[in-house]
């Protein structure tokens, strides 16, 4: 069967099952429409908090970042699952005992006071549009190369699937549809990562793989890779850092924490029966994430090892001279697989030199006996441009592995981004229908209302990040991690001070929010434009790019939160203390015993 | 809860078991990973650096089990203080 049909079909095959599900299991009350009735054991509940964890930045992105970014992008490994403990420990067992749906109306409780869940529906707000703007990117991705549509088509067909079984669905629908959904991208993940490492070192397990020497040679295969790249004028794979010690620090520490404040993913901690239950399932999801991303430098590092092995033909399977005259590929020979990613734009070639082959080296490089070699070999500049987003979905073209198995990744790739945007868009309409309308502005509102209201704000989140998808920030890794820092500074700060400081205020709670989240922003905002927009950056105004300690926006949420801790215990310490009942309520959160099921407001 | 008294023990003896846990989890993943990821990078696992190891798999199969690990020790101060669910 032909690439193209293959793919049609197994990606149709998935959606049928996605939206199967959904009608099966189409919610009924507003108090299933949202956490499924608190029925859903920890082992289903990890693997569907997994999928909604595991979006386009972690399936698509992720590995391909890794792979240019060499050990530096172990940020985004420990970063994005370290977040995990923090969660297990600081925070599900005690918002479980609360019993309440949303975050914001934890806050509003803990701080007795409606302006603070105000403020916390608007950090969550942000925080999900701005990653849901990563996911349309990925999506856009995806769509545009497997569907052979262009990225803004990709982008307005995502849209429409989300928004249908979002809506139709509910939490419900999605936490099952969430299972299948992590057992087809997980299957798309490993399946041809365990093909390539076997290829590559005849191990056919990719984390035992990675740490292997190479078929037939003497070499293992990171230390290939590190003579290779370091050859061609790149930081040597094992120990590049991105800008510098401190940023790979903050940056890590800013994704922890945003993991352990993400709206979408604590509300997950709501849907399980009892707090014992909350605790083990924050560990099954980390199993099931896992198994994902240790699988992903082993990805990264292979993909990177099959590019240079397709540019410079022999030059990982024996000793090639990469700057011999005829080692490099000629263009016309090139594989189809970038032939295929060329029509996408995502993949281009130049040749500067004109001798029609293609030389891939950073022409950048500082490195006096690269440069030397370059100018010898009469090489005018790097001639192929590959983005980072593409290097997961091509990777088994790469590897000539067979067409069902890229088939298999195009579903998994689509599966990852549309689970997250829907767990996104739940936690949004959550917030807007039930602690925004109904909690401060129409407190009699009916149930059937409520439910229109989530609709429709769902509705309206889809638009805005569709439209700013079309205009990403970055690759689709890089803009969720920017929703990892809003969520960083501004609401893990106050949820962790409403269950471990007794004594914390609504005015040092509130304060700190508005300090954290507004100094984050501003500083996103800086390098990124204003809300996003393309040419509203004021750099200038900062004293230029990263110029916090060379801190990249990306990282800075971790600066974000420090201030919005600090802000609030001063604030805290001149303003009166919580009411004695508010210090009751937390003393009870602290203790399982008593848990109930969660009521709502209703 | 019985009284006031076992309440507050139980809450310092979670507290010391979550101290305890997070330090693992800084050393294991800003210690091993980062801090300390250059020297870490003279020893090396299979084919792995060492610190490469630690930054791109090692912290992620300790966070598990720090989880687990504190699953289990919850569930036993709950029992031991007599606050478990019923």
């Amino acid at each position: 069967m032909e690439l193209q049909t293959t793919i049609y079909i197994g990606v149709a095959l998935s959606f049928l099952l996605y939206i199967g599900i959904a009608i099966w299991a189409r919610a009924g009350s507003t108090s299933e429409f949202y956490v499924a009735g608190g029925s859903v054991h920890p082992v289903a509940n990890g693997m569907a908090t997994a999928a909604d964890w595991m979006s386009a930045a972690s399936f698509i992105s992720m590995a391909g970042l890794i792979s240019s970014m060499g050990y530096g992008g172990g940020l985004f490994l420990m970063g994005w699952t370290g977040g995990y403990v923090l969660l297990a420990m600081l925070l599900a067992p005690y918002l479980r005992k609360f019993g309440k749906f949303t975050v914001p109306q934890f806050i509003g409780d803990r701080f007795y006071s409606k302006s603070a869940s105000t403020v916390a529906v608007v950090c969550l707000l942000t925080a999900s549009l701005t990653y849901i703007i990563g996911q349309m990117t990925g999506v856009g991705v995806a769509f545009s190369r497997f569907l052979g549509v262009t990225s803004e088509m990709g982008i307005y067909i995502g849209m429409g699937i989300v928004f249908m079984y979002a809506v139709f669905g509910g939490m419900k629908g999605i936490t099952y549809t969430q299972v299948a959904q992590y057992i087809v991208l997980i299957l798309a993940y490993t399946v041809p990562a365990v093909f390539i490492s076997f290829q590559l070192t005849g191990n056919p397990i990719p984390q035992l793989g990675l740490g292997s020497d190479l078929v037939g040679q003497d070499v293992s295969l990171l230390a290939k890779l590190d003579s290779v790249v370091t050859e061609l004028g790149f930081g040597q794979y094992t120990t590049s850092v991105p800008g510098s010690t401190l940023n790979m620090f903050m940056y890590t520490l800013s994704l922890m924490i945003g993991t352990a404040g993400l709206p979408h993913v604590i509300m997950r901690f709501f849907t399980v029966p009892t707090v014992k239950d909350a605790r083990s399932s924050a560990g099954w999801a980390l199993v099931f994430i896992a198994i994902l991303y240790t699988t992903a430098p082993a990805v990264a590092a292979m993909a990177k090892m099959n590019l240079l092995n397709t540019v410079t033909p022999g030059v990982v399977s024996g000793e090639v001279d990469v700057f011999a005259k005829d080692a490099s590929l000629e263009f016309e020979k090139r594989p189809d697989w970038m032939k295929r990613w060329e029509k996408t734009g995502l993949l281009s070639f130049e040749d500067k030199n004109a001798d029609g082959r293609i030389q891939y080296y950073n022409d950048k490089t500082t490195d006096e006996a690269v440069k030397a070699k370059v100018d010898e070999a009469g090489w005018q500049g790097n001639e192929l441009t590959v983005n980072a987003d593409i290097i997961v979905l091509a990777n088994p073209e790469i590897a000539l592995l067979p067409n069902w198995v890229i088939a298999l990744i195009a579903a998994g790739g689509l599966a990852a981004a549309l689970s997250t945007a829907a767990g996104l868009l739940m936690a949004i309409s959550s917030a807007v229908s039930h602690d925004l309308i109904k909690n401060i502005f129409v407190p009699n509102i009916s149930d059937k209302n409520e439910l229109l209201t989530g609709k429709v704000s769902m509705a309206v989140a889809i638009l805005i990040a569709g439209w700013l998808g079309l205009n990403p920030p970055g690759f689709a890794a890089g803009t969720v991690a920017l929703a990892f820092g809003i969520a960083a500074s501004s609401l893990f700060p106050a949820i962790m001070m409403g269950i471990f400081s007794k004594k914390m205020n609504k005015e040092g709670a509130i304060a700190g929010m508005l300090a954290g989240l507004l100094i984050t922003l501003f500083y996103v905002f800086a390098h990124k434009g204003l809300f996003f927009v393309k040419g509203t950056d004021y750099l200038d105004m900062i004293g230029g790019a990263n110029s916090f300690f060379g801190i990249t926006p990306e990282a800075f949420g971790a600066v974000g939160a420090m201030v919005n801790f600090a802000v609030a215990f001063v604030v805290d310490k001149f303003t009166k203390e919580p009411p004695e009942h508010i210090q009751a309520m937390v003393e009870a959160v602290r203790i399982p015993r008593g848990s109930k099921s969660v009521d709502g407001a209703h | 809860m019985k009284d006031d008294q076992s309440s507050h023990a139980y809450w310092s003896a979670t507290l010391a078991l979550l101290g305890k846990i997070l330090v693992i989890w800084f050393l294991a993943s800003f210690g091993a990973g980062i801090l300390f990821a250059d020297f870490l990078n003279n020893f090396s696992l299979g084919g792995y650096p060492l610190g490469f190891w630690f930054a791109q798999q090692g912290s992620i199969y300790i966070f598990i089990a720090l989880i687990f690990y504190y699953k289990k020790k919850m569930n036993e101060l709950d029992v031991r203080f007599d606050v478990h669910e019923d």
